[in-house]
């Protein structure tokens, strides 16, 4: 396991904390194995020539992607984004400031790809890629949760995100990939989902569920796995299916889609909402298993595609779905492509179908935690802010008791949760516990000024990583909650039917 | 022709080729390059026209700075504010007859004061670099280099006020260039040092960091409309991945 660390102090007034060099260099997440490289299309082990490749590569993606070529290119140097990051706030570390990050990029790319860095390296900052710089690459590149929230400070719109990600598909094609994103992807190209879940264990703990709930409420809620002809595909990730708290998030979107008649199932085949191949820069990766989510929705006859709480998710599905996998002209051309779980239940609650009764969550004040791909890669209700607008109605629609955190960690300016991008993974604890510095002071003010005792999430990765963390900043982790498991505790359920 | 006048004169067609066919090119480039993905970041607009007003917001308040750091934003916002005044001032050395509004006293006096400004901007900048210690830590030789020629520059230009040449030649000068019709350019020091920074500034213009000024223009993050459920997005280089399932 991780060495011992200790965990940030919570401050009651944060200020910009001073540079502590190479704090983090030391983090550095287990590398893929040969055989989960292989079964992605990458070399096992770091290519001999690997240097050579690696430039070609940059060479390549520099020809693909404008944002890459631009936010090279770009960058002023100005500091604006320096003290934006959580993991710079949690680490003092100077590379996780967004522009070190992208500067260990920037640099190389001056050396190999414009002329005064072929003739004054030294001037303008650039540097050769050797072994060293690798080994920065492979740490600090994995020290970023792609959470964007430097980009929206950036007054250019650099996007440390798209760095990141181009720097992950270099490594992976010389050989240098990390075990936890690409061992996922290799179980979700072969089994259907991030945890490996096989169909008959997955229809197992679906018959479970639906027993839960016949006995917790004496209605019998059907949770249906790849039932033909349905209105919907629920497209959900993987941690919903049984892990705390998302399951009871899981329980919520079967509520709402029972109470509302709407007829939905779960598919086998595209069991796994999240896409990892983002999280790699790979757009090849990314479309294999968007793929999967067209071939389920086309095999399964269905109307419409839905997504659950998942933040990256739902930022691929959203803002990716339709161009990877499109086009959607065989579902419903009523229906946006894809829909969000939120959409449906507010829909639902706009049409006066679903009804509440908001004292079953009185034992909770809440607050609302924005996970970052939903807040700053995806929108949602087609109107600007609505991924910011319609998870707050929904949950004061169904609860009494809400506030919101301090303004400057909210909405578009939210802190990631420390564990996203692909960094939530064991081996990292210390980045994540650290990370998660921001959101647990603006968590800890409310609840010492509000009495604030649960924070709701819609992110599968948000819900692991507080429920992970919260320890460490002397929170019980049961104080992270689904926002459908708010829903499920008020709606009312017909129960005639049983 | 005096030889200062044909060095500066090539010492110009050559700098005013490198930055006009170099940011050309630039441009060129990053136009070409797909983008291949919807990537824009919050308040995304929902259309056109909102990306316009998005880019216009962008490039005249520098928004996005002002939310991330006040003191950045006033240096930079007074530099580049400044830097404009003092470029209209000096469109009355390149156009014969003057243009009306640029002959106006106002253009002519916020003109002159801009130079004040700038140097006012220009220090705050430069001290930020040396006294932020995170500012600092990103700083490379070429970051203060610029800072440093630009200060030179404005310092200069400020300085011809003491140092006063012939500014009719100057301006016959420079008219000459544009219409091939050469003129003796006055060989005071002042003006020479003013120009060879200037001279040294379009070059390395589209080699720089500079380049931020069109690429605000090509970031996807700012310009892109936020319609990603609607319209698909497919580059060129991924259609070989299209299926037809």
């Amino acid at each position: 396991m991780a060495s011992k660390f200790e965990t940030p102090e919570v401050r009651k007034f944060p200020v910009i904390p001073k540079l502590e060099n190479s704090a983090t260099s030391h983090l550095s997440p287990f590398k893929s194995k040969q055989e989960f490289q292989s079964s992605l299309g990458y070399p096992g082990e770091l290519v001999e020539n690997w240097q050579e490749k690696a430039i070609d590569k940059m060479g390549d993606l520099l020809g693909k992607y404008r944002s890459l070529r631009v936010y090279l290119d770009s960058c002023i140097q100005c500091g604006a984004c320096t003290d934006k990051c959580h993991y710079y706030q949690g680490t003092k570390d100077p590379n996780n400031m967004p522009v070190g990050r992208q500067n260990l990029m920037r640099g190389v790319y001056r050396r190999y790809f414009t002329l005064p860095g072929k003739y004054f390296p030294k001037l303008v900052g650039a540097t050769d890629l050797t072994k060293e710089v690798l080994d920065d690459w492979y740490s600090y590149y994995h020290q970023c949760s792609q959470c964007r929230r430097c980009a929206v400070f950036c007054p250019i719109g650099i996007d440390t995100a798209e760095i990141s990600m181009a720097a992950r598909e270099v490594m992976d094609s010389i050989g240098v990939g990390q075990k936890y994103c690409n061992e996922i992807i290799g179980k979700v190209h072969k089994i259907g989902n991030n945890l490996g879940l096989p169909e008959p264990a997955l229809a197992d703990t679906l018959e479970g569920l639906e027993e839960d709930v016949l006995d917790d409420t004496e209605v019998d809620v059907k949770f249906p796995l790849d039932v033909k002809d349905s209105e919907v595909l629920l497209v959900t990730p993987s941690a919903d299916f049984f892990a705390e708290p998302h399951v009871d998030g899981l329980i919520g979107y079967a509520k709402v889609f029972h109470q509302a008649g709407i007829s939905w199932t779960l598919s086998s085949h595209a069991s796994e909402a999240a896409n990892f191949g983002m999280f790699i820069g790979s757009y090849d990766n990314m479309k294999k298993l968007a793929m999967r989510i067209r071939e389920a929705a086309l095999e399964l006859n269905v109307k419409r595609i839905v997504f659950g709480e998942c933040g990256h998710a739902w930022r691929v599905a959203y803002s990716f779905l339709n161009t990877l996998a499109g086009p959607f002209d065989f579902l419903d051309p009523r229906y946006p492509v894809p829909q969000h779980i939120c959409e449906i239940t507010n829909g639902l609650i706009d049409q006066n179908v679903l009804h509440f009764d908001k004292s079953a969550n009185d034992d909770m004040t809440l607050t609302y935690h924005d996970s970052c791909n939903v807040a700053r890669a995806s929108s949602m209700g087609g109107i600007m802010g609505g991924q910011f607008t319609i998870p707050r109605k929904i949950i004061q629609t169904v609860a009494n008791n809400f506030y919101d955190m301090d303004d400057e960690t909210i909405r578009e300016k939210t802190y990631c949760c420390g564990g996203g991008g692909g960094l939530l993974t064991d081996d990292l604890m210390e980045l994540r516990v650290k990370g998660a510095l921001p959101r647990m002071e603006a968590l800890k003010h409310l609840i010492e000024e509000k009495g604030v005792t649960h924070m709701a999430a819609i992110c599968a990765i948000c819900k692991s990583q507080f429920s992970k963390v919260f320890q460490y900043y002397d929170l019980e982790l049961d104080q992270i909650v689904s926002l459908h498991q708010l829903v499920s505790n008020a709606l009312i359920m017909n129960k005639k039917e049983v | 022709m005096s030889f200062v006048t044909i060095l500066y004169a090539a010492l110009f067609y050559f700098a005013a080729t490198i930055l006009f066919v170099g940011l050309a090119y630039r441009v060129y480039e990053y136009a070409k390059i797909p983008a291949p993905l919807k990537i824009p970041t919050p308040p995304a607009p929902m259309t056109q026209r909102g990306v316009a007003i998005r880019i216009f917001r962008e490039v005249v308040f520098f928004e996005s700075l002002f939310s991330a750091t006040k003191w950045t934003w006033l240096f930079s916002w007074i530099f580049h504010l400044a830097l404009l005044l003092a470029a209209l001032r000096h469109l009355k050395y390149f156009t014969d007859p003057v243009w009306f509004w640029v002959s106006s006293e106002l253009v002519q006096v916020a003109g002159h004061y801009a130079a004040y400004l700038m140097l006012a901007g220009l220090l705050g900048l430069f001290a930020r670099r040396v006294f932020v210690d995170r500012v600092r830590y990103i700083s490379s030789p070429s970051d203060y280099l610029i800072l440093v020629l630009i200060i030179a520059i404005a310092g200069s230009g400020l300085m011809m006020k003491w140092f006063p040449s012939d500014i009719l030649a100057i301006k016959l000068f420079f008219v000459g260039l544009l219409t091939f019709n050469f003129s003796e350019l006055p060989s005071d020091a002042v003006l020479l040092i003013h120009l060879s920074l200037v001279i040294a500034l379009m070059i390395i213009f589209p080699y720089s960091k500079l380049l931020h000024a069109p690429g605000l223009f090509f970031s996807p993050t700012r310009n892109q409309v936020d319609n990603a459920r609607s319209k698909r997005h497919v580059a060129d280089w991924a259609k070989r991945m299209e299926s037809t399932k």
